[in-house]
C-alpha cells in the first residue's frame, strides 16, 4: 500500500464509506425499484427495504412455486390447507394468508417498455437531443466570439461592458422571466423550441466569462506573430485561439447540454403540447398524472439520468476543471 | 484614433455584438419592462393597465406572500449553512492524500449532475411514508423506536406540514458534491509551510483546523455562500415537481419562486408577479451586498 494506514486515516476511510453509502444509496435505490415487480414495490407492513429484486420462481411447468412457513412447493401438505371447497366438482386449495411464493433474484424488466409506452418516449427523446445540441452550437459560436472581443481586442468601453456581463450574471431569473414571456409570446414563439433555442445564439454570461478567463491565458505573442504574417482580426480567432481552448470549450459544451438536457422552468412555460415536451417535463406530467406507478417512474428517472453519469465518466476531467474553474477564478 | 485603434473598435463591437444585441433585447428591455409591469394591471392578453403603486400596496397586505417569503427563508438558513459545513467536513477529509480519494469525490460529485426532476421524482419515493427508503432504513435500524421512546413517530416527511420543509433541507444536502469539489481546489490552495510551522507550535488538528484551514478558504466560503444564497432565493423545480405546482401541504412548502410563478401562470396576474420579481431582485441584491460588506471582516485574501 502507497500510504500507511494511522488511526487518522483509518477513521477517515470509515467516516468516508458512511458518507459514500449515504450518498450512493437513492441511486441504488432507484435502480433497484425500477427492477422491481409491483408487488416487491409495496412490501407487506414491516418488511425492511429489499434492495435486490426479485420475481417469482417458476417450476418446470411455469407456475409459481408456493411457500409456507418455510415450506416451499410439494412440501406443502393438504394439513396447511385452509378450507377446501369444491367448485364444479374441482377442488380448489383456500391457502392461509400468510402464503406466498418463493422468489429468486430476477430483474422486472417489463418497467422500462411500460414507461416508455405512457409517454411518448422516443419523440420527447428527439425533442430533448434537438434543443440540446441546437442550444450547445449556438452557446459556442456566440460565446467564444464575444468572450474573444473581451479578452484579445483592446477598444474603449470594454471593460466598462465586461462588467455589465458580471452583473447580468447575478441577475435572477425571476425578473426577466414576465416580459421574456409576453416579448416571446407576442412575437408568435410561444408554443415552439424558439424561446428555448434563439436566445442562445446572443451568448450568455457565465460561458462568455469561462471563455474570457481562459482566453486571457494565451500569450499575446501568438496574435501578434499570426497578425504579422497577415491573418485577419477572425482569423486569429479561428486558426489560433479556437484550436488552443479545446478544453474550455468542452467545458462550455459539457455545462450547456445538462443544463439544458434537465432543464424545466423554460420547457414548463413555453411548451404547450405534449408532443413538444421534453424528457424533464414529460417525467413530471407521467409523475403527476401516474402518482404511484414507482417501478416505470424510477425506470424513467434513470433513463433520464444514465446519459449523464455516462458522460461524466467520460468527460471526468471537464467536469471537474469546469466545477472550479468558474468557482475559484471569480 | 490611430488606424489600429478603429480597426480595434470595429472589430471589437463586431464580434461582441451577439452579446450586445442579446443584452439588449432579451436583458435590459426585459428588465425595463417589469418595472412597468409592475405598475401595471396585466394578464399578458389585453395591453397593462396602469395602476401606480397598487400592486406594491397589495404586496403588503399578502399573506400568502408573507408566507412564500418565509418559506424561503426557512429554505435558505436551513440548506445553506449547514450544507456549506458538511461539505467543508467531506472536503477536509477527502484532502488527506487518502487512497481513492478520486473514487470518493466521485460518489459526492455525482448527485449533482442528476437533473432536478429525475431527482425530485426519485426522494418523493425514498421520502414515501409507507414505502419509502428513509422510513424503511429508519424502521430497520431500530431508529424509530428510539424517536418513539422520545414521543415522535416516524415522520409522514412531505406529507406532514412540520416535515414538509425539513424534507426539503435534508434533500438539498445530497447536492453538496458541487460545493465539495470547489472546496477541495480551496484547501489545495492552502500552503503547506503554515501547518508545519502549526505543527511546530505544538497545534493539534483541530486547532489547525480552525487556525489555519478555516481562515485559509474563508473566500471559498465567501464564493459559496453568495452562490447558495442566490440559488436558495430561486429555488424552484424540485419544490413545483414534489407538490405537483401546489407547495402544499398548506402552503407550507410555497417558496418565492413558487408562488411568483402561481401569479404569473396560473392566475395571470402578470403585473403583481413583476412587482413579486423585483421585490426579490431587491431582496437577494441587498442580501448579497450585506454579505459582501461584512465579508471584510471576516474573510482572509492570500498574502494579507
Amino acid at each position: 500500500m502507497a500510504t500507511r494506514m494511522t488511526p487518522k486515516t483509518v477513521f477517515a476511510h470509515l467516516a468516508l464509506i458512511f458518507a459514500s453509502v449515504l450518498f450512493i444509496a437513492p441511486f441504488v435505490w432507484m435502480v433497484s425499484t425500477s427492477l422491481k415487480h409491483e408487488t416487491q414495490i409495496f412490501p407487506k407492513a414491516g418488511e425492511p427495504p429489499q434492495w435486490i429484486p426479485k420475481t417469482d420462481k417458476l417450476d418446470a411447468e411455469g407456475r409459481r412455486v408456493i411457500t409456507y412457513q418455510g415450506k416451499t412447493g410439494s412440501e406443502i401438505g393438504d394439513d396447511d390447507v385452509k378450507k377446501v371447497i369444491l367448485v364444479d366438482g374441482e377442488e380448489l386449495k383456500v391457502w392461509p394468508e400468510e402464503v406466498g411464493y418463493e422468489q429468486v433474484v430476477g430483474f422486472h424488466w417489463q418497467n422500462y417498455p411500460k414507461a416508455f409506452s405512457m409517454i411518448d418516449f422516443w419523440l420527447n427523446l428527439r425533442n430533448t437531443l434537438f434543443i440540446c445540441v441546437s442550444v450547445v452550437l449556438a452557446t459556442l459560436v456566440s460565446c467564444s466570439l464575444v468572450a474573444y472581443s473581451f479578452s484579445r481586442i483592446e477598444w474603449p468601453g470594454r471593460d466598462a461592458l465586461f462588467v455589465v456581463v458580471l452583473a447580468t450574471m447575478m441577475l435572477p431569473y425571476e425578473v426577466t422571466l414576465i416580459p421574456l414571456f409576453v416579448l416571446y409570446k407576442w412575437l408568435g414563439w410561444t408554443g415552439s423550441f424558439k424561446p428555448l433555442i434563439i436566445p442562445a445564439f446572443f451568448g450568455t454570461p457565465f460561458y462568455i466569462f469561462l471563455l474570457r478567463q481562459f482566453f486571457m491565458g494565451i500569450p499575446r505573442d501568438l496574435s501578434a506573430a499570426a497578425r504579422i504574417d497577415g491573418c485577419s482580426e477572425f482569423g486569429i480567432f479561428a486558426h489560433v485561439i479556437i484550436p488552443l481552448s479545446k478544453p474550455a470549450l468542452a467545458t462550455t459544451a459539457l455545462f450547456m447540454f445538462l443544463f439544458q438536457w434537465a432543464d424545466f422552468l423554460n420547457p414548463l412555460i413555453y411548451l404547450q403540447d405534449d408532443r413538444q415536451y421534453t424528457l424533464a417535463i414529460a417525467l413530471q406530467q407521467f409523475q403527476s398524472n401516474h402518482e404511484a406507478q414507482w417501478g416505470p417512474l424510477m425506470a424513467m428517472s434513470s433513463v433520464i439520468t444514465m446519459p449523464i453519469i455516462l458522460l461524466f465518466f467520460l468527460a471526468q476531467r471537464t467536469f471537474i476543471q469546469g466545477i472550479t474553474m468558474t468557482g475559484l477564478k471569480g | 484614433m490611430t488606424r489600429t485603434d478603429r480597426r480595434n473598435l470595429r472589430n471589437g463591437l463586431l464580434f461582441a455584438s451577439p452579446y450586445i444585441f442579446g443584452f439588449l433585447i432579451f436583458t435590459l428591455y426585459p428588465f425595463a419592462a417589469s418595472v412597468y409591469y409592475s405598475f401595471c394591471n396585466f394578464n399578458a392578453i389585453e395591453p397593462p393597465i396602469w395602476t401606480g403603486l397598487d400592486n406594491y400596496r397589495q404586496m403588503i397586505n399578502d399573506s400568502t406572500l408573507r408566507t412564500s417569503l418565509f418559506n424561503t427563508l426557512y429554505y435558505t438558513v436551513g440548506s445553506v449553512p449547514l450544507g456549506i459545513a458538511f461539505a467543508i467536513l467531506l472536503a477536509v477529509m477527502l484532502n488527506q492524500k487518502l487512497k481513492g480519494m478520486s473514487v470518493y469525490r466521485t460518489i459526492f460529485f455525482l448527485p449533482t449532475i442528476v437533473p432536478l426532476v429525475a431527482s425530485a421524482v426519485l426522494w418523493l419515493w425514498v421520502l414515501n411514508p409507507e414505502n419509502g427508503l428513509l422510513n424503511g432504513m429508519l424502521r430497520v435500524s431500530g431508529i424509530d423506536s428510539l424517536l418513539g421512546a422520545v414521543g415522535i413517530p416516524l415522520p409522514n416527511w412531505l406529507a406532514d406540514q412540520h416535515w414538509a420543509m425539513p424534507s426539503l433541507i435534508l434533500m438539498s444536502f445530497w447536492g453538496v458534491g458541487g460545493a465539495v469539489v470547489i472546496f477541495l481546489a480551496g484547501l489545495a490552495e492552502v500552503p503547506q509551510s503554515l501547518y508545519e510551522v502549526a505543527d511546530i507550535d505544538g497545534a493539534g488538528p483541530l486547532r489547525k483546523f480552525w487556525n489555519v484551514t478555516l481562515p485559509m478558504i474563508t473566500p471559498t466560503i465567501l464564493f459559496n455562500l453568495v452562490m447558495g444564497l442566490i440559488g436558495a432565493f430561486q429555488y424552484f423545480t424540485q419544490v413545483y415537481v414534489m407538490t405537483g405546482g401546489t407547495g402544499g401541504p398548506a402552503n407550507k412548502t410555497l417558496v418565492y419562486a413558487l408562488y411568483l410563478y402561481q401569479m404569473a401562470f396560473k392566475y395571470l396576474n402578470m403585473g403583481y408577479a413583476s412587482a413579486m420579481g423585483w421585490m426579490l431582485f431587491v431582496f437577494v441584491l441587498a442580501l448579497t451586498l450585506g454579505v459582501m460588506y461584512t465579508s471584510k471582516r471576516w474573510v482572509h485574501y492570500h498574502g494579507d
